[in-house]
């Protein structure tokens, strides 16, 4: 086995009868953080969710290889069961169903069996300490009432307990103020390890301060139109993105 | 099937005729006051009983079949002799349960002798037990609980000073059928200021003999009493009979507080038209929690009637509508008197082309100022073709009082779904999670053994309803 993540191959997609992927290419290996820039429109949150299978994005061309697998044949949960992870833009609120009792069900659904009560809650709170979230929210319901920020928030710790294979973060800066994206940023740095991967997609390069990734992708049109490394960024920070949009034409 | 006919239900005879009586019972189908003396007789109840199920019989003659809410135009109610008779699941054998709620009976995980009860055999064994067990620790009290029969000969006066003087014989139409042909059911008096710190449970009790149809519950909670009553048919009950007519008075005194909880699981061919209403006094308070599950059709309004200075209702229900069924529930709350307060929180889910329709009142009187009232109906529904419906009638004749209304009606979203199961939660517990959800407040309010069934059976009820 190569320590091969995933490989997108010729990804097209369209939601109702639009084209909006036009054939991504992308591969990716254990151990790697990739981020995945692009102005509105451009189809980065299309690309998260077309991965994580929303049944609202059909899939018209291409392959995706993910841990050795045929991903776009999988149904939502298998692609998680099989190590897909996606940070949602807009997470949804879930009445009556606390933080806890969906984070151990997943939990549960993941491994095949319930996590132990006691250091299912130590590895709990040691994530919640870490994102400075109060243990309060453990008992209240997924995601109502939740702050833009608290959500978010309430994302990476999923991402930090489910320990999946590769992780997605769909704008997940987006709504946060300045402390939040650091305790947000540095926590999934930490969780970034030889043994998964990252995509962060984003439109604000500020979050580079305090995540590193080794390649920086541009997303135009519904096509990776660069790819490179910080310097890349740095390039987008300077002049916007005006200068791909001219290249994808 | 043959086992089943109703002409051999009927050859069984009412309550265990004579043989020569039988006849009767074959070729006169109507319910005629023959047929209620027999009733009567049977159970040697005194003349003023059989008086007023003669009343009863009367008035039941006279009146429609109501129009209104349900379409009840296939009960056959000129054949009502079909439903006055013993209750045929006794006489069932457990091979003659239909398999779904068979199925639903091995899900829920009911206990071997609770089964049993159900299929007829053993059933006042395992009710006596649990029935003596708790009297012994009331009696001390002072507390009364027993079955309206026994409750009939051995406490006579305090039968005839409540029965049926809340739910009046006149008051429509199966209430009239309640009052000439009500067999069973329970009865429970609480002394002044004595709390019963446990809840009493009727759950076996309702599975015994000729307890299941148009049994009458009475309850009376004197001055400064508490109780809280579980009314047990929590069990999807089989029965070849498909109307069901109870009635349930409650009683409760000045400073009284009574919380009465049933989740109702009829069998699908049942036409479950319950009457429930509680009369409360000064400072008293009732709470329902009220699940309605199963039944074709549904006609239930539990009512409060606040009539005591700073009386206060509390009604948590939910109502669960799947493939052909028809739910017609929801309260009413009337307020009599100054500074009373009421709290509606009505949830309703209706899936495969079921239709939940919450039908509600509120009225508050030109002589109840100062009373706050709020009434909140929520209903999911899980599929594009089921059915939601919402009427809440308020009523109110005075400018000093505080009313809120609140109803929301919905589906459960797609992204919420993907939602769940991005997080590896298969889509049949995906939908199980959020619609237990939805019912958790409701939940929270019963008994642990109720809301783990109420979770089981929402379970089930899912159970191949995902595409």
């Amino acid at each position: 086995m190569s320590n091969k993540i995933i490989s997108i191959n010729q990804l097209t997609s369209m939601v109702e009868d639009k084209p909006i992927l036009k054939g991504i290419n992308l591969e990716i290996s254990a151990g790697e953080i990739h981020v995945i820039m692009g102005p509105n429109g451009a189809g980065k949150s299309t690309l998260a969710n077309v991965l994580m299978g929303h049944p609202a994005h059909k899939v018209t061309g291409g392959a995706v290889d993910f841990m050795g697998k045929d991903l776009l044949s999988m149904k939502v949960d298998e692609r998680a069961k099989a190590g897909l992870f996606m940070s949602f833009q807009y997470p949804q609120e879930v009445p009556g169903v606390t933080v806890e009792n969906f984070l151990r069900t997943a939990k549960k659904e993941l491994c095949g069996i319930m996590p132990s009560v006691t250091l299912f809650q130590k590895d709990l709170k040691k994530h919640m300490q870490q994102l400075n979230m109060d243990e309060k929210y453990l008992t209240r319901y997924l995601n109502q009432g939740f702050s833009g920020g608290e959500k978010k928030k309430n994302e990476i710790l999923q991402m930090a307990v489910l320990a999946p294979k590769l992780a997605i973060l769909d704008e997940t800066d987006s709504g946060l103020d300045i402390d939040a994206i650091r305790e947000v940023y540095e926590t999934v740095q930490k969780l970034a390890s030889e043994k998964n991967a990252i995509i962060v997609i984003t439109h604000y390069s500020k979050i580079l301060e305090y995540i590193k990734p080794d390649f920086v992708h541009v997303l135009v049109d519904g096509k990776i139109v660069e790819s490179g490394d910080l310097r890349l960024a740095e390039k987008i920070e300077e002049s916007g993105y005006d200068h791909f949009k001219t290249e994808a034409l | 099937m043959a086992k089943k006919t109703y002409i051999e239900d009927v050859d069984r005879g009412v309550y265990d005729i004579v043989n020569e009586e039988r006849h009767v019972f074959k070729t006169d189908k109507g319910l005629t006051e023959e047929i209620i003396r027999q009733i009567s007789a049977e159970k040697n109840e005194p003349q003023w009983m059989l008086d007023h199920r003669l009343k009863s019989l009367a008035i039941y003659h006279s009146k429609p079949v109501p129009t209104w809410g349900a379409d009840l135009s296939e009960l056959d109610v000129e054949n009502i002799v079909h439903y006055v008779k013993p209750d045929a699941k006794l006489s069932t054998s457990w091979d003659d349960v239909p398999e779904d709620i068979k199925m639903t009976f091995e899900r829920l995980g009911i206990p071997e002798a609770e089964r049993k009860s159900l299929a007829g055999v053993g059933a006042q064994y395992d009710s006596e037990v649990v029935y003596h067990s708790m009297r012994e620790d009331l009696v001390a009290l002072g507390v009364i609980y027993t079955d309206m029969d026994s409750a009939l000969k051995n406490h006579e006066a305090l039968v005839k000073e409540y029965f049926m003087k809340l739910i009046t014989p006149k008051d429509h139409k199966f209430a009239a059928l309640h009052g000439a042909v009500w067999s069973g059911g329970s009865f429970v008096y609480v002394p002044k200021g004595i709390h019963v710190d446990f809840p009493l449970q009727s759950y076996f009790r309702l599975n015994a003999k000729g307890a299941g149809q148009f049994e009458h519950t009475l309850i009376i909670v004197e001055e400064g009493a508490s109780l809280h009553f579980i009314e047990g048919c929590s069990a999807p009950k089989y029965s070849v009979q498909n109307l069901h007519a109870g009635a349930v008075e409650l009683y409760i005194k000045d400073e009284a507080k009574l919380r009465y909880s049933t989740i109702e699981n009829w069998s699908r061919n049942m036409y479950n038209l319950n009457t429930k209403r509680s009369i409360v006094g000064k400072n008293g308070k009732i709470e329902w929690v009220s699940g309605s599950f199963g039944s074709k059709v549904s006609m239930l309004y539990p009512m409060s009637i606040l009539k005591g200075e700073g009386a206060s209702s509390e009604f948590t229900g939910i109502t669960f509508a799947a493939k052909g069924q028809y739910l017609d529930t929801g309260t009413k709350v009337v307020h009599l008197a100054p500074n009373t307060t009421s709290i509606v929180n009505s949830k309703s889910i209706s899936k495969d082309g079921g239709h939940a329709f919450y039908r509600g009142l509120l009225r508050v009187t030109k002589d109840a100022i100062h009373s706050k009232a709020t009434v909140n109906c929520e209903s999911l529904m899980l599929d594009s073709f089921s059915r939601s419906d919402t009427l809440p009638t308020i009523e109110i004749m005075n400018n000093q009082s505080d009313i809120g209304h609140e109803a929301k009606i919905g589906r459960i979203s797609d992204e919420t779904i993907f939602y769940l199961m991005s997080r590896g939660i298969p889509e049949a517990e995906a939908k199980a999670m959020i619609v237990r959800g939805f019912v958790e407040p409701i939940t929270k309010e019963l008994p642990l053994e109720y809301a783990v069934e109420l979770n089981n059976l929402i379970s089930l009820e899912l159970e191949g309803t995902i595409g």
